[in-house]
């Protein structure tokens, strides 16, 4: 299908499933909703809307929530969100789009004033918004107060047509997401009304006066909550998926022999593909609970800062900040390494795959691209590691946030596995990830001292240190992953069998991790050199034992034939005939050929008029 | 131009001209690649729309117009010899994909390494002028680069001296010959051979696939497009299928092995022969790698010159994101690798052509030795280019999402390489067999020769990890040599690891197969410490022959930051062995840093020495000039979906669904 038609498609799906919900009574935000995304694998337009709804119920007053709530659940309006702009993106503070409070006629005049300025990217802009949450800069009497976001009506409720004041368009075709029309937004001194800026933690009095409750991070608070939405609605789902995938056909296909004249193997009993696939399948279940339990940290901490109480917001920020970049980067390596593992076919839009990666690699640079994330949870770690430790070297008693704690207690400087078999103790390799993660954050911060000590500023001695600290950040977010996947286990021991299975994927989760690693390990002589070997030994025959569940583990995800949309992952595994039967469908098969006509029979004959 | 660029470009420390010399291998390469472009781009005849607004089939239309002027054009100006028309051919294919491609690549090179000569007098000339338009049909549904594998079968029947083709099962139908969905009239089939009641393994049959004139599928004959891909939009991509298909005895090529006409069934002298073209394939594939990656590295380089973010320090003004130290060490050591991979690619073309020249004399000994060396390489290259360009992609935020940055087209058109002309885990493995059997025949007390000649040292100098004072203080970190001793070292460690880990289980397990897998991981992992070694190598190497002294400067740098990243990214591998120690280690990234920061002026210089046109880029974030914001607008209001002011789903879904509510 074209961008065109696909984007109609994609408007088609979301308006039925909309009038569905409203004949069930589901809302926005309900399980049910989520499972219907889940079934229809969010091919569907619209999605910034509820992006938009979210932002208005962390940011908007309890009357502005009662106002555009109810617009916004019928579908009186569709919203988006727009934030970023062409020359600018996850700095906030470097967006140009300005809002002047004008008292005189109580509007803001929200204008883009440069080229850079304008909104690029936003979901559902393109052609389907009639209202967008813009993020400006505030001006009012005089003063710039920073980052503050405004509803701003761009489309005629009558007719679509953009409103006066506003260009409007979409931004072209992409690598993957044809069917969002993501946009651009230029506004020349549109006026909007005083109420349209979302005032639960800032406002703008009548005469121009600022005021404003909460901390600087709060304008963070609506990029936290899709963060930590996106984990398990868009980003882990794409791993899963793409495990499902290339673990089923490497059982259904056949290639080479072990034995000089023995049949062909499964791809799958090869140890090479053990070692691409098997890893992937572990660190998805890793991230599946990690996802889970952040998800209920961020539950637990929202409500709070809901009601002003912002005392777990900079541990959430840091936390959602680390585990997005660390999931998405690995769920992108992850995807692809699947696809590749499909050899041939895994290049074909008929294993389903292609479009797998190119949709989580977007992740990669969306709510955050992931260096700077990186970097903000190291800035978490140095902060608080430098506090704990004090300036004069001695641990004061202070406290720290509970993902942190680690950095205090004492740590051993050996560790005390013998062989193989003791590689696969949970308390083993977690003290092992927080030995070396407390190492790095102890020398990415020491280097900055070091620096600054030789008279560099805080800011010229944080960029010369930013390698130390990006590898300090993975570390920490390792250790955070291993630690969450095992006491998830220690949580079903009613589930003796479940646990037994889940316990290898952590072990070799965890270790895989050590040995892409190992150079950290290695370094201080946390582990010796045959240690090392030891772990690749009880590596390498966890291989062997996962391989046999692993198609248990796979189905255990239970998403349907449809959902996966993919000739090499479906259920029954006849792979080879759908693949033949989907090509024959292909509409290069169906239509006829006007490039023979035009080009290639004249071609001919003109040879042959020559000869 | 943009004034950052601008600056760019005054501040570097060497002019690129110079350096493209280097990279083209002479100023009269860069001299003829230049005229050769412009003749080329400047032709009217080449001009379309920008591809990324079009459908799958409009691409595949203006790709076989493309290749169908470039045939009319090579006869107008008569380019006749293959010299010539690899010129003029490379120039057209840079960022384009061309269906009747694989006449060229394949079909014609197959015919003249294994026809007969009356076979080449018979279809040489047809196919040159595309009169015949030819395929090479080998992978098929259910069987890649196990060739043993393959199912199709071409059954000799004496009464009438033909042969029957049959693809017995759904796996065995041909699947992913380019030119076959749509463009071809003949295909190289590989099909298992079958005469007087035996099976004589894989051979090549010329077939005759659609009918000339009304290019109708001959009866016999299903064959289509594969459907949509990643990338390789413009490419038909095919099946085929044959149900009892004959063709006459005469299209089995038969330059070697032979079938009488009474079914007799003669055997080739040597099979080493037919490694030939795979050689070839591969170490243009390294090629390849090299040139996408450094296309990749001048677009994310250049954008990062151009795009301001942040601040490194507070009221400052927003600096170019290109100083700061992540995006730095991000990217360089990635154009560092590009480099590194252009020298690989020079030298593979180059030892082909003097090994081919052996190989006319009839000297073959070399063969075995580079066979493993470009299949290993190829694997290298091609895994490392890949995430590579994801990096520099993602390097470029929201914006490399975007197609105008150029950046999704390199990709999805490079990835295949991973898989196509031999799956790269299964190329590793068959360097990890040549380097086994090396190790094999060193310890058995004789001597090896070439790259894997460190083997030779091994018995002597026997790797024991833990005695920590063998070489550490030997390893200087500022001397390209003494790193890629480095490696060496490391390669001759991993790949004795594996080879003694294979031993083990050869002992424990009833079978030498069995053993091989449970030791797979190990092997290549040796494969990969051989081939880094090898890459590491050459540059050093080329460093050498680099006269101008400012050149010589900036490339060392790029030298050193290879090599130094690698152990960075390998620490364990080097500490583990004992080759280098922890405090080393720690100066090693300190190094890196310092690196960074000299490469850092000299960046967009060394993406310019590339020379690559903005055409050929097809980026707006990489355009030469630098306007990246203007044109991103302008580009962006071409879009389809921008054609019409409300676009009809709005009212056909939108506007109802208002009102229904």
């Amino acid at each position: 299908m074209t961008q065109n038609e696909r984007y109609e498609a994609a408007v088609k799906r979301k308006c039925h499933l909309q009038t569905i919900a409203k004949r069930q009574g589901w809302s926005e935000g309900s399980p049910e909703l989520y499972y219907s995304y889940r079934t229809l694998s969010g091919d569907l337009a619209f999605s910034i809307h509820t992006v938009f709804l979210k932002s208005l119920k962390s940011l908007g007053s309890e009357e502005q929530i009662a106002k555009w709530a109810p617009l916004c659940n019928d579908f009186q309006i569709i919203a988006t969100y727009a934030q970023t702009e062409l020359g600018h993106g996850t700095y906030l503070q470097g967006l140009e789009t300005e809002a002047t409070y004008d008292a005189a006629t109580q509007e803001f005049v929200v204008h883009s004033p440069t080229m850079t300025a304008t909104k690029w990217w936003p979901g559902d802009l393109g052609r389907s918004a009639t209202h967008a949450l813009v993020q400006a800069q505030l001006i009012c009497s005089g003063a710039r107060q920073g980052m503050h976001a405004f509803i701003v009506p761009i489309r005629s409720l009558q007719d679509h047509t953009p409103l006066p004041g506003v260009t409007v368009g979409d931004i072209g075709p992409k690598m993957g997401f044809h069917h969002i029309d993501h946009g651009f937004l230029r506004l020349d001194h549109v006026r909007i009304p005083r109420e349209n800026m979302l005032s639960r933690f800032a406002q703008v009095l009548p005469d121009g006066t600022y005021l404003k409750v909460g901390s600087l991070q709060i304008n963070y608070l609506s990029m936290v909550v899709m963060r930590v939405d996106l984990l398990l609605g868009e980003i882990i789902p794409m791993l899963q998926k793409a495990c499902v995938i290339a673990i089923r056909y490497s059982v259904i296909r056949h290639q080479s022999s072990l034995r000089p004249s023995g049949p062909e193997v499964k791809i799958l009993d090869y140890q090479t593909q053990q070692h691409k696939l098997l890893p992937q399948l572990a660190t998805v279940y890793a991230f599946h609970f990690l996802a889970s339990n952040l998800l209920k940290f961020f539950h637990s901490s929202y409500s709070a800062i809901l009601n002003r109480d912002f005392s777990h917001l900079p541990e959430l920020h840091a936390l959602s900040a680390g585990i997005k970049a660390m999931v998405s980067d690995l769920c992108l390596q992850g995807t692809e390494l699947c696809r590749r593992a499909c050899g041939g076919h895994g290049y074909s839009k008929l294993s389903g795959l292609p479009s797998l990666v190119s949709r989580v690699t977007a992740s990669c640079t969306y709510e955050g691209e992931n260096t700077v994330l990186y970097l903000q949870t190291a800035r978490f770690l140095v902060k608080n590691y430098l506090q704990a430790h004090g300036s004069l070297g001695s641990t004061s008693q202070i406290f720290l946030p509970k993902s942190i704690a680690y950095l205090t207690t004492p740590y051993q400087a050996r560790c005390p596995a013998q062989k193989a078999a003791d590689f696969l103790h949970a308390k083993l390799y977690t003290a092992a990830w927080a030995h070396v993660a407390a190492r790095l954050i102890k020398d990415s911060a020491h280097h900055l001292q070091t620096l600054m000590q030789s008279g560099a500023d805080w800011d010229e001695a944080w960029n010369q240190s930013t390698v130390l600290h990006l590898q300090a950040a993975k570390a920490h977010c390792y250790y955070i992953s291993v630690k969450n996947f095992t006491e998830t286990l220690d949580k079903l021991e009613n589930e003796p069998a479940i646990q037994q299975v889940l316990k290898r994927l952590c072990d070799l989760y965890a270790l895989h991790s050590i040995l892409t690693n190992s150079g950290d390990f290695l370094h201080d002589g946390f582990l010796s050199g045959t240690q090392v070997d030891a772990v690749r030994t009880a590596y390498l025959n966890l291989l062997l034992l996962i391989r046999k569940d692993a198609i248990l583990l796979t189905d255990a995800f239970d998403f349907t034939d449809h959902c996966l949309n993919s000739a090499l992952g479906c259920y029954d595994g006849n792979v080879y005939e759908r693949l033949f039967h989907w090509a024959q469908r292909s509409p290069t098969n169906t239509q006829g050929n006007p490039a023979y006509e035009k080009y290639i029979k004249p071609l001919l004959q003109s040879w042959r008029s020559k000869l | 131009m943009n004034q950052d660029l601008r600056r760019e470009r005054e501040a570097a420390s060497f002019n690129p001209e110079l350096l493209t010399h280097v990279l083209d291998g002479s100023p009269e390469n860069t001299r003829r690649r230049r005229e050769i472009e412009n003749l080329i781009l400047n032709d009217p005849d080449f001009q379309h729309e920008d591809l990324n607004f079009l459908t799958r089939s409009q691409r595949y239309e203006v790709a076989v117009r493309k290749s169908a002027n470039m045939v009319k054009k090579m006869r107008d100006f008569g380019i006749a010899d293959p010299e010539e028309i690899m010129w003029f051919k490379k120039v057209h294919l840079v960022n384009f994909v061309e269906p009747v491609g694989l006449n060229y690549s394949m079909f014609i090179p197959t015919l003249l390494n294994q026809g007969t000569t009356a076979q080449q007098e018979k279809w040489l000339l047809s196919s040159k002028g595309l009169q015949i338009i030819g395929t090479y049909a080998q992978t098929e549904m259910g069987h890649g680069t196990h060739l043993r594998g393959l199912e199709t079968t071409a059954t000799y029947d004496p009464e009438t001296q033909e042969f029957i083709l049959n693809s017995p099962t759904v796996t065995s139908i041909k699947w992913w010959p380019g030119g076959l969905g749509k463009t071809s009239n003949h295909a190289i089939v590989l099909a298992q051979l079958i005469t007087k009641g035996k099976c004589y393994g894989l051979h090549a049959f010329i077939v005759p696939i659609r009918e000339i004139g009304t290019h109708k599928p001959l009866p016999g004959i299903t064959v289509g497009d594969i459907g949509p891909k990643f990338g390789y939009d413009e490419m038909d991509n095919g099946y085929l299928k044959m149900d009892n298909y004959r063709i006459p005895r005469e299209n089995m090529l038969m330059k070697y092995a032979q079938v009488k006409p009474d079914g007799t069934y003669v055997k080739p002298v040597s099979n080493k022969l037919t490694y030939g073209t795979m050689v070839f394939v591969r170490s243009f594939l390294v090629g390849e790698a090299a040139r996408s990656l450094s296309k990749a590295c001048t677009i994310a380089i250049r954008y990062s010159a151009v795009r301001h973010q942040s601040e490194i320090k507070p009221g400052e003004p927003e600096p170019q994101i290109l100083d700061f130290q992540t995006q730095q060490y991000k990217l360089f050591p990635l154009l560092a690798t590009a480099y590194a991979f252009q020298f690989v690619g020079a030298y593979m073309k180059e030892t082909y052509h003097r090994i081919n020249e052996d190989i006319g004399h009839g000297d073959l000994s070399e063969l075995p030795e580079l066979h493993a060396l470009t299949a290993g390489l190829k694997a290298f290259t091609s895994w490392t280019t890949n995430a590579a360009i994801e990096a520099c992609r993602m390097a470029c935020g929201g914006h490399g999402y975007s197609h105008c940055s150029g950046l999704p087209n390199i990709y999805v058109t490079f990835t295949p390489t991973c898989t196509f002309e031999g799956e790269n885990t299964v190329m590793m493995l068959q360097t990890a067999r040549f380097l086994m059997k090396s190790y094999d025949q060193v310890h058995s007390g004789k001597l090896v020769c070439g790259m894997v000649s460190y083997l030779n040292d091994l018995p002597t100098q026997r790797i024991q990890p833990q005695q920590v004072a063998v070489w550490p203080t030997v390893v200087d970190i500022d001397s390209p040599d003494s790193l890629t001793e480095a490696y060496k070292l490391r390669a001759a460690r991993l790949v004795e690891i594996a080879a003694k880990n294979l031993q083990n289980e050869v002992i424990r397990r009833e079978s030498k197969e069995v053993a091989w897998n449970l030791t797979s991981v190990d092997l290549v992992r040796a494969s990969e410490a051989h081939c880094h070694y090898v890459v590491v190598k050459l540059f050093s190497e080329k460093l050498l022959k680099i006269q101008d002294k400012s050149i010589h400067t900036v490339l060392r740098n790029l030298c050193l930051l290879y090599c130094l990243y690698g152990i960075s990214q390998k620490a364990g591998d080097f500490l583990q062995g004992s080759i280098m120690t922890e405090s080393q280690i720690t100066q090693v990234n300190q190094r890196i840093k310092e690196l960074l920061t000299a490469v850092r002026p000299d960046a967009v210089a060394l993406v310019d020495a590339f020379d690559f046109k903005d055409v050929t880029l097809g980026s707006v974030l990489g355009r030469y000039d630098g306007n990246v914001y203007e044109h991103l607008f302008e580009w962006a209001k071409k879009s389809p979906l921008n054609k019409a002011e409300v676009h009809e789903s709005y009212y056909k879904h939108l506007k109802p669904l208002q009102s229904k509510l």
